[in-house]
């Protein structure tokens, strides 16, 4: 089994995603979305000579958590700094194909604005060396925020589920913090700039169950606010937390679709494979 | 010796060859006595060289007591010897050094390490670290043929036009003197800051600088706030380094300074340092008197640098207090 596939997941795929991607261009996949915040058309994305995506399609629905799923290497981490064009802070990297957030290619947006509007949250936590108010406030004052941040500043961290835990001590560092807490901190920074759209790497990599538990439960909380995509090598996180999935390999962008649907009967023989746990 | 039980016999420890080299290789003690012979060494050679220092200085120590430290005369054939004007002259080039260094030294790191092209990054840190290596005699041949007459005809009197009103730019434009010994020192201790500081930037984590510009930050917005504020104690550590060199910097400056050992307000002024002094002088140094005072600068030397650095260290410990100074691990 695990043999055959890379045979499978460098000819077949390549062939079977572009008719799949052409498909998907015509039909919303996401499940009960009534809009479409982002939409990705077609991409094709490069690391100098190395094509790390393959004519990928994805739609993004409003309000809701679609997932990334697939093992490691297969493109979903880029996929995902595409959104918000954290590509480019790599040399020799290329996009090619659309991306649009509410209708309007990305590409021609100020990149600090898109940004704003669409949020991080990085795979460790990566507050930065300065106290807890002071991370939650970064980004509303280089954003040039008008009114009171402390208002603003709580407001964040009630968001993220962590003000109960810090309100006390927002002047001590955020490196006195536990791993669990800091990555909600990072989301309540992310948070503040009231983006529309927030992109999760792999957020719970570095985490315990029990601090795992409350992101999940946090993105459930977020959901009505905000749009999310979500990163994750847990496909039962996935499961858990997302309306629909996309599963990638080596690439492509194999089946797209509502999360029940795709881990109870999954359409590719391949998708099959990965979330009943035969490689990856 | 008490042996245990587990102790081995004599037998084992057979002096052949193949032993020693058993022992050898899973030999911990050996490793660990060496490195702790080196490590002490530096201790001992720290200790016998403010001892000696002590020792020689001992003729001016009980002569001038602490006048010598307030006293402006020089003169070795009256037998009066005071330090003042050489450590004015120390401290002042080397401030004038510092104030020219570091937004040079700081600046071109930052550009080096975030916004230059890496090939354009790595060969101007190459042209950096040779810059590094050049000896100062040759910074002093520099200084002498190229900047004096410079500062003499161009530099001094255009300052004087526009800031001749501060004490600092005032009086005749000799080319020599500290201002231009504090250009000589900049020139020479801004590859030291630009390199460690570069070092020091580019070990702050990718994701402080994915961080904010997630946040919809500049590359400038991220470099400035969140970067450089990271890297912060280093960059501290880069400027102490550099000034640990003008402090003791001896040939470039005894080319340029003037060597007269005046206390003046003004840079254009000649003057003189305790490194120059020192080089200028040891060599005939007639009389005891002479030579132990000359000892004594040289301990006075050591303890400026040896309190400038405790302060560094105190500054670093207490801004890192503050809750904000944290290194990102």
């Amino acid at each position: 089994m695990n043999a055959a596939f890379p045979l499978m997941g460098n000819s077949g795929a390549a062939a079977s995603s572009k008719s799949r991607a052409a498909a998907e261009g015509s039909t919303t996949a996401a499940p009960g979305a009534s809009t479409l915040r982002m939409k990705v058309t077609r991409i094709n994305f490069y690391y100098g000579k190395n094509h790390a995506l393959h004519n990928v399609s994805l739609d993004v629905a409003t309000n809701r958590v679609t997932a990334l799923i697939g093992p490691s290497g297969c493109g979903k981490s880029t996929l995902l700094r595409t959104l918000n064009r954290m590509y480019e802070t790599l040399r020799h990297t290329r996009l090619e194909g659309q991306i649009s957030l509410d209708g309007v290619d990305i590409l021609t947006l100020d990149v600090t604005s898109l940004r704003r509007q669409v949020g991080m949250v990085f795979q460790k936590p990566n507050p930065f060396p300065k106290s807890i108010y002071e991370n939650v406030a970064y980004g509303l004052r280089i954003n040039g925020h008008k009114g009171r941040l402390d208002d603003a500043v709580e407001k964040s961290l009630r968001r993220a589920a962590l003000w109960d835990e810090v309100k006390d001590k927002l002047q001590k560092s955020a490196y006195a913090l536990s791993g669990g807490q800091q990555q909600r901190l990072c989301i309540a920074r992310a948070l503040a700039v009231d983006p529309e759209v927030l992109l999760l790497d792999e957020p719970c990599s570095a985490l315990d169950p029990v601090n795992t538990a409350k992101i999940e439960e946090l993105l459930f909380e977020l959901k009505p606010s905000c749009t999310l995509v979500i990163v994750t090598h847990n496909m039962q996180q996935a499961a858990r937390v997302s309306d629909s999935t996309a599963f990638m390999l080596n690439g492509d962008l194999i089946e797209f679709s509502p999360t029940r649907q795709m881990f109870t009967t999954p359409s590719d023989p391949r998708t099959e494979a990965y979330i009943t746990g035969r490689f990856g | 010796m008490a042996t245990t039980p587990n102790a081995a016999t004599p037998a084992d420890f057979a002096w052949s060859p193949r032993a020693l080299l058993r022992r050898l290789r899973s030999a911990d003690e050996i490793a660990h006595l060496i490195t702790l012979i080196a490590a002490a060494t530096l201790l001992l050679i720290t200790v016998l060289l403010v001892y000696q220092l002590w020792i020689l200085s001992a003729e001016a120590r009980t002569k001038f007591g602490w006048s010598f430290f307030v006293t402006r005369t020089w003169d070795p054939v009256a037998g009066q010897f005071g330090a003042l004007p050489f450590i004015y002259g120390t401290l002042v080039t080397s401030a004038v050094a510092l104030v020219l260094a570091v937004p040079l030294g700081v600046g071109g790191a930052i550009f080096l390490a975030e916004l230059a092209p890496p090939k354009l990054s790595s060969s101007l840190t190459f042209v950096s670290d040779l810059l590094a290596a050049v000896p100062s005699v040759i910074y002093g041949l520099l200084g002498v043929f190229l900047l004096v007459p410079i500062m003499r005809t161009t530099v001094q009197p255009a300052l004087k036009r526009s800031l001749g009103f501060l004490p600092l730019f005032q009086g005749p434009a000799y080319g020599i003197g500290f201002l231009t010994a504090g250009i000589v020192l900049a020139i020479m201790i801004v590859p030291f800051v630009l390199s460690v500081s570069r070092e020091v930037l580019l070990a702050v984590a990718r994701d402080q600088r994915e961080a904010a510009l997630a946040l919809g930050a500049t590359k400038w917005e991220s470099t400035w706030k969140v970067v450089v504020p990271a890297a912060r104690i280093g960059i501290f550590g880069s400027v102490f380094l550099a000034l640990a060199r003008a402090l003791g910097e001896t040939m470039a400056v005894t080319m340029v300074i003037g060597n007269n050992p005046r206390i003046s307000a003004s840079l254009f002024s000649p003057g003189y340092s305790i490194a120059a002094v020192l080089a200028n002088e040891f060599s005939e140094a007639t009389g005891n008197l002479y030579l132990s005072a000359l000892i004594e600068l040289g301990l006075v030397l050591f303890l400026l640098t040896f309190v400038l650095n405790g302060l560094a260290r105190l500054l670093i410990l207490v801004t890192t207090k503050r809750g904000s100074g944290v290194l990102p691990t």
